[in-house]
């Protein structure tokens, strides 16, 4: 497998070495590099949502709105979720380790088109800035959700042009999309087949899959918005013969796929964790291709599960009810096979591990929280209320967040060359764990209590749970800026971690660290199905 | 403490973790939920029990050599019963909670109507009779109350938790909610759809009181105009009588009697007569024109708010076709019109 004499060599001539005019990075072509540019824009784009989100929770200390102003907390809440969203939990994982690794992964030497990769970065810094600025200049406050008519005709903010800085982002995500499809399909190594490909691998493909068939609904329902806004064209206001539920609809449409796009990633990156720190190969590879794809096709029939209460026809409900069902079966098959992995395995406790127990046990919270709304009679109580909320950030925050935490401690070696401090990064797991549950579990009671999501003020009996969800929000925000601080370190001070620290076995770990230029000195030749931990195994200890 | 700023204060309720019961729809939804809640528990309990278990058991300390893994064949049965065991789950599930749902979606027979309209940001509530109250809303225990959403503006979110029941009241459009209180007491009534500014001060409160009470606190409102009397007066201020009624039937077509029946179309086809086509005739009478007559009716869009259009609506619903002649001005005369007994008489 990998040459011991490689191991602990610095590389003289790696990606990272020469080149460090702004240009060199800013108009680069190495997926690599693009990654990295990717990694600091969301990175920055995290810490803005995140302050918006403590804006949020202290505010919701008290009963009364004293910190904030009603309009400034509606802005707050509507730019947290429209940066958490569009720009950094849909980039997130496919667009920094997807990008940098997909290439590696099938043993090619870059993505199909570089320059379109570039571009694509392009696109969505100066679109997301773009709302950003928007945002918070325009007093935008209609929600991620931009729902209508009040977004169309009821507040007096800037909403057309956040649409319209979203609308440009969705390009980046549609061109990202196809340039992995492309790449997946026409550019494996030798050997490589299809049933060969790491599970990460298959994920990024039916992300990219989604995202090229679902953002341009998107982009078409913020261009009715514009239409309507400009020309007066009755498309969703009621008092030109439009229809408000039309607008749910469309946005949906595009917003519950975009969900997996959220989270199928992460459930590729917790695959290879969890192959690599449980020493074995996967359980039923198979199965998780094939869950990972009927989760991307099915993810298109559940839209309607957003509007149990808003009059939508009671067959309709129930078709979209079961098939909200339907989909946590393929979620739930691969939480199964993912504690399988570990049957008669060698596990290791490193950092990755435990970002990858974390996402396994608040997946699966939120998976099955998922199960409770998709119940309708349920849903009519807790629709719209905190329940809902802590569902999706067990999902997002719990699930995706965690799992690109994860991945970036498992593959910042290969990134950077350099290992980090292995005390403190299970300190971070660890904070992060504990953190989440105290600030989003409560929630799941206070919404059943009927506390609604979208509050400035609330009743006073609520107050002991908030405060609860706040603190937690205190414990989190250490499990998040704790990496920034000692990856940071690592990238200086880190000990050389030569090309394969875990012993690993895809083929990203087959060459240095960091990478040579081009990736590969020579393209490996696949005559093994992936995470054949358990070959090694026997080659070392048999 | 928002109650110094807020409209209402809020109904005191100390801290609980669980709401109250407080409608007959309550105590099943509940049990549903801790059902389901019951069987999520073991589930996360199951996947938290097997990492903790194979973590200790399968610890890379441990040095002795691991057995084979089961045979790609006996794994394959496994994930097959574990997708079998879980659609069984979840289908059951399934079916319990859509039985649960389609009850609560055809509701039973409703003992009245009542016309609640959202508007940023408060609640107004129209009862049957008349009484007119804005954030409140009283309620006879026992019976099933009805209640008929819209907006005026943008869409809010009708919700009282301790009932269990929500709806959204979407403008332009008619959406019913029905719950019969089993409790007196005083419940919260929340908006729970984002509607701008003051989205978190748009509470209310729901007062259920036993029958007598209920009764002898309407009897305490003073003087009021039943919605039809007050349809019939604003279907003459605004000018609809003009057309609409009278026996000639040349320029519009008589409205007595309309409600709930088949309407021949200028278009070809029919349209049922209901709460949603009489208001789109009022807003926007070109949407459906009525065969053998001209599209010559004005839009009453931005001229007319919700509350008087339901007016006008209960007023047309009084109507009986015999009706054909009927002079709204004789009717409002009086301060309420016994339905059914107004009398035709010719121009």
């Amino acid at each position: 497998m990998s040459t011991p004499s490689l191991e602990q060599r610095w590389p003289r001539d790696h990606y990272l070495s020469g080149g460090f005019r702004l240009r060199d990075w800013l108009l680069t072509t190495d997926h690599k590099r693009i990654g990295w540019l990717y990694f600091a824009s969301i990175t920055f784009f995290f810490f803005i949502g995140g302050i918006a989100a403590l804006l949020i929770r202290l505010e919701l200390i008290t009963p009364g709105g004293d910190l904030l102003s009603p309009d400034t907390y509606n802005q707050m809440f509507s730019m947290h979720g429209i940066i958490m969203v569009w720009f950094f939990l849909i980039p997130s994982i496919p667009n920094t380790l997807g990008n940098f690794l997909i290439p590696m992964m099938i043993g090619a030497r870059d993505l199909a088109f570089p320059k379109l990769n570039l571009l694509s970065w392009h696109v969505y810094t100066i679109g997301a800035l773009f709302v950003v600025l928007t945002v918070l200049l325009g007093a935008v406050d209609t929600g991620w959700t931009f729902y209508t008519p009040y977004s169309t005709l009821f507040t007096e903010t800037a909403v057309l042009a956040a649409a319209t800085g979203v609308f440009v982002v969705g390009f980046s995500s549609i061109l990202t999309g196809i340039n992995f499809m492309v790449t997946l399909h026409k550019m494996r190594a030798p050997g490589m087949s299809w049933m060969r490909l790491p599970l990460f691998a298959w994920a990024t493909y039916a992300t990219s899959l989604i995202m090229i068939l679902a953002t341009p609904v998107l982009s078409i329902t913020l261009l009715l918005i514009a239409v309507e806004r400009l020309f007066g064209i009755g498309i969703f206001d009621p008092a030109l013969g439009g229809d408000p539920i039309l607008f749910q609809h469309l946005f949906w449409f595009y917003s519950h796929p975009a969900v997996y796009i959220m989270i199928l990633p992460g459930m590729g990156v917790v695959s290879e964790l969890i192959t690599c720190f449980a020493r074995n190969s996967v359980f039923g590879y198979k199965s998780m291709v094939i869950s990972i794809m009927a989760i991307a096709l099915f993810g298109f029939l559940v839209w309607g599960h957003h509007m149990f209460v808003a009059g939508q026809s009671m067959y309709a409900g129930v078709m979209f009810s079961l098939f909200s069902f339907l989909v946590a079966l393929p979620s739930a098959i691969k939480t199964f096979n993912w504690t399988a992995t570990l049957y008669r395995g060698r596990i290791l406790l490193t950092a990755p591990m435990l970002y990858a127990f974390s996402f396994i046990g608040l997946f699966t919270i939120g998976g099955l929280t998922g199960i409770i709304l998709a119940a309708m009679a349920i849903d009519v109580h807790v629709h719209d209320t905190y329940f809902v909320v802590a569902h999706f950030h067990y999902i997002m925050v719990g699930g995706m967040v965690t799992a690109y935490l994860g991945g970036v401690h498992f593959w910042w070696p290969k990134m950077t060359g350099r290992m980090f401090s292995e005390l403190w990064s299970k300190v971070a797991a660890l904070a992060l764990f504990i953190g989440f549950n105290l600030t989003f579990f409560p929630q799941f009671i206070l919404g059943y209590l009927g506390m609604p999501r979208r509050y400035h003020e609330y009743p006073a009996d609520f107050q002991l749970l908030n405060v609860m969800s706040s603190l937690g929000a205190g414990a989190l925000a250490i499990g998040y800026l704790l990496p920034l601080v000692y990856l940071t370190w690592s990238l200086f001070r880190g000990k050389p971690a030569g090309a394969n620290p875990w012993g690993a076995t895809g083929l990203e770990w087959q060459t240095s660290s960091p990478p040579p230029k081009h990736n590969f000195v020579q393209i490996p030749r696949v005559s093994e199905p992936p995470y054949a931990y358990r070959n090694q195994d026997q080659e070392t200890t048999g | 403490m928002s109650a110094q700023k807020g409209y209402l204060p809020d109904t005191e309720e100390g801290l609980r973790f669980f709401p109250e019961q407080a409608s007959t729809f309550a105590g099943d939804l509940d049990f549903l939920f801790i059902g389901l809640v019951a069987v999520c528990a073991v589930m996360t309990l199951l996947v938290f029990g097997l990492i903790v278990a194979f973590t200790y058991r399968y610890h890379a300390s441990r040095q002795k050599p691991r057995e084979a893994l089961p045979s790609a064949r006996t794994s394959h049965r496994i994930e097959l019963s574990v997708l079998g065991a879980m659609f069984v789950i979840f289908m059951g599930l399934f079916a319990w909670s859509t039985h649960l749902y389609l009850d609560l979606y055809r509701g039973p027979e409703a003992a009245m109507t009542i016309n609640v309209v959202g508007k940023q940001w408060m609640w107004k509530v129209q009862h049957p009779d008349g009484v007119r109250e804005i954030n409140t809303l009283h309620v006879p225990v026992g019976e099933t109350i009805e209640l008929r959403l819209t907006s005026e503006d943008v869409i809010h979110s009708f919700y009282i938790p301790d009932y269990r029941i929500k709806h959204d009241a979407v403008p332009g459009t008619y959406r019913k909610l029905w719950f019969e209180a089993t409790k007196p007491g005083q419940y919260r009534l929340f908006c729970a759809e984002y509607c701008g500014s003051y989205h978190s001060r748009m509470r209310g409160k729901i007062i259920a009181l036993d029958p007598a009470d209920y009764q002898r606190w309407l009897d305490d409102q003073g003087e009021r105009e039943t919605p039809e009397v007050r349809g019939a007066s604003l279907f003459r201020s605004y000018g609809c009588s003009g057309c609409h009624l009278g026996s000639s039937n040349v320029r519009a077509p008589s409205l007595a009697g309309v409600y709930g029946r088949p309407v021949p179309l200028a278009s070809g086809g029919t349209v049922m007569a209901d709460e949603a086509y009489l208001r789109d005739s009022i807003l926007q009478p070109q949407k459906h024109v009525v065969a053998g007559f001209s599209p010559i009716m004005p839009s009453y869009s931005g001229q007319i708010d919700e509350g008087e259009i339901l007016s006008i609506i209960a007023y047309l619903q009084s109507l009986e076709p015999e009706d054909q002649a009927l002079n709204p001005s004789d009717t409002t005369r009086g301060s309420a019109m016994p339905e059914g007994t107004a009398q035709g008489e010719s121009p």
